[in-house]
């Protein structure tokens, strides 16, 4: 029997849906073992995080009020305190929040760490977790050898969990600190607001590499597909260290892990760094004007054309399509 | 300041997708692989000697001091960081079978505590096991304040604090740190204007990535002090936290390239054989 303890991600000042991932993780384990989870609802608007949080089939939903923007030191005493009370499993989706906090966690606890995890099964009472490594080349089957295993779930490979009906009931929790959190001052998050599916969220994604040559033929040449198809927008990290577009669009080793549906790459070349962020899409298309651009080892269609003249014909062709 | 780089030696990564997994899965073998360092540990030596030095003058203002575990071959990876211009190595000598995030993390913690820097800088992840959580461990350990994914580094309060930009998903994230602290490096923190150390001038550009050794940069190198110590001797808990009993490789993406040369023929693909439009 393994209770596992989800640390919820909160953004302003609701669940982030993203921690559904970790949610479906949760239900797996607690099912198999016949244990229970519970969801920790951490962060600065955590009553009504908590509120939707609770619509997920959880024993209980926790609740630990910390003003102000997030940085680890304030939470893990919190959570590891909590993390204490009979877990077998804590976890958090695998964005830059859960693996910047977990590892903090775990090491406050010695526990295991395994991070970004595409899978896990349950054999008996024992867990086992598969992550990628290797920039996604190798998997790895891995177990924790302490009591407690701490966990970060790579949210394109689990799905979003879904409404259980009912509420979990909701208890508040007592918020612990120590002296790291007085070292560190919340200066500021910048975020650039977009109409668009998120990135690590939308059933097709379109990204666009250094060959689109500037941001301006991202929005003029680029966009209109990206709408047409009523996609996410991404990026090489060729397009982002160029200017052309923000960090937050980079697909790749470093930016975001995608597995859309559909997943269009427009002049990317395909670096490896870049492949191990949507090599697990389901459909991939490429379009290059060089055939032997690495894309090609793991594209399904590959259109050979100029995408200056084949990006805008795509986004009129997609709109009559899509009606 | 005083700046501890840890610096793991990785099998190249650029050619990461030759990897292999032995015949019983047991291990993951990288045979006729380079070795490198890790780029992410090799950006964070770049910008720990942009934080000690004067640059226009060539001026050092720190020791930077760069700290790898392995085999002891693994000072020639550990050389290489010396010709970029670290002052001196430590070299643990463990088996890779003997390691884990947290005991890298309880490693580094024993020689932080002997060798007591202001600033612990390494990758955010090593590009073999893509744990990303070394650094958060030995912050932690430390009660250490940490800025993870620093895409910028500023100094500030007379090198009191840190100001860290971190690209986190949501979008630039910044945090100021009062030192010691540990702070783990994505990759644009090579971009030409992304440290500040108050002391190089701030139109002073830098190249955009790690810095190559120069020819003095190597000859210099070859007399720079690599420490050797064994893991057993730190005194700290060596015990495992996790056990990989298996590795293997992914499976092959099903059916091959498929060209085509309109965007009719592709758009024809995507709605009737595909079905994803």
């Amino acid at each position: 029997m393994t209770d596992v303890l989800v640390v919820a991600e909160l953004m302003d000042g609701g669940l982030r849906r993203n921690t559904l991932a970790a949610v479906t993780l949760a239900k797996q384990i607690a099912e198999g073992t016949g244990g229970a989870f519970d969801i920790l609802s951490i962060g600065e608007g955590s009553k009504a995080a908590a509120d939707e949080a609770a619509k997920f089939g959880a024993r209980k939903v926790l609740t630990a009020e910390i003003a102000g923007g997030y940085y680890a030191e304030a939470y893990s005493p919190t959570v590891a305190e909590v993390a204490k009370g009979g877990y077998g499993v804590v976890t958090a989706t695998a964005s830059t929040y859960g693996k910047d906090l977990l590892p903090r966690v775990a090491a406050r606890l010695g526990a295991a760490n395994i991070s970004d995890i595409r899978g896990a099964s349950v054999d008996g009472g024992n867990v086992s977790y598969v992550r990628p490594m290797y920039a996604g080349n190798v998997f790895g089957t891995v177990t924790a050898n302490t009591d407690l295993a701490v966990v970060s779930v790579r949210q394109s490979e689990f799905d979003a969990a879904t409404e259980a009906g009912g509420g979990s009931a909701i208890e508040e929790v007592s918020v612990t600190s120590d002296g790291a959190a007085s070292k560190v001052e919340f200066v500021s998050l910048e975020s650039q607001k977009s109409e668009r599916p998120d990135l690590a969220e939308a059933s097709t994604v379109v990204s666009g590499g250094r060959a689109l040559k500037s941001g301006e033929n991202f929005k003029t040449v680029l966009e209109p597909l990206v709408d047409a198809m009523g996609a996410a927008m991404g990026a090489s990290r060729a397009a982002v260290d160029a200017g052309y577009v923000p960090g937050d669009l980079q697909v790749g080793q470093t930016g975001k892990v995608v597995a859309p549906a559909l997943y269009v790459a427009v002049g990317i070349s395909g670096a490896i760094q870049h492949l191990a962020g949507m090599k697990g899409s389901k459909t991939i298309v490429a379009i290059n004007k060089d055939k032997e651009a690495p894309i090609a080892q793991v594209a399904d269609y590959f259109l050979v054309a100029d995408l200056f003249q084949a990006v805008p014909e795509m986004a009129e062709k997609v709109k009559a399509v899509k009606g | 300041m005083k700046i501890l780089v840890p610096v793991k030696r990785v099998c190249d990564p650029d050619n990461a997708n030759k990897v292999k997994v032995s015949d019983d899965g047991s291990s993951v073998t990288s045979d006729g692989l380079e070795w490198k360092p890790n780029p992410f540990d090799e950006y964070a030596v770049e910008a720990g000697l942009r934080l000690n030095e004067n640059a226009p003058k060539n001026e050092k203002l720190g020791e930077t001091v760069v700290v790898s575990f392995g085999a002891s071959d693994v000072v020639q990876t550990m050389r290489q960081t010396l010709a970029m211009g670290a002052d001196r190595g430590i070299l643990v000598q463990a088996d890779d079978a003997e390691l884990d995030s947290m005991v890298v993390a309880r490693a580094l913690k024993s020689l932080v505590d002997a060798e007591q820097p202001d600033l612990v800088l390494m990758g955010k992840q090593a590009v073999d096991g893509d744990s990303n959580a070394a650094g958060q461990m030995l912050a932690e350990m430390l009660g250490w304040p940490m800025a993870t994914f620093a895409m910028n580094i500023a100094t500030d309060d007379g090198g009191k604090t840190l100001t860290v930009g971190r690209e986190v998903d949501t979008g630039v994230l910044t945090l100021k740190v009062t030192l010691p602290a540990v702070v783990t490096v994505d990759l644009r923190i090579v971009a030409p204007d992304a440290v500040s150390n108050g002391v190089t001038p701030a139109d002073h550009k830098y190249n955009d990535g790690a810095r190559y050794a120069s020819l003095k940069g190597i000859m210099q190198a070859k007399k720079k002090k690599i420490d050797q110590k064994k893991l057993g001797d730190l005194g700290i808990d060596t015990g495992l936290t996790t056990t990989y009993p298996k590795f293997e490789l992914p499976p092959a993406r099903t059916g091959s390239c498929e060209f085509v040369e309109t965007v009719d023929e592709l758009v024809d693909k995507l709605h009737n054989e595909a079905k994803v439009l």
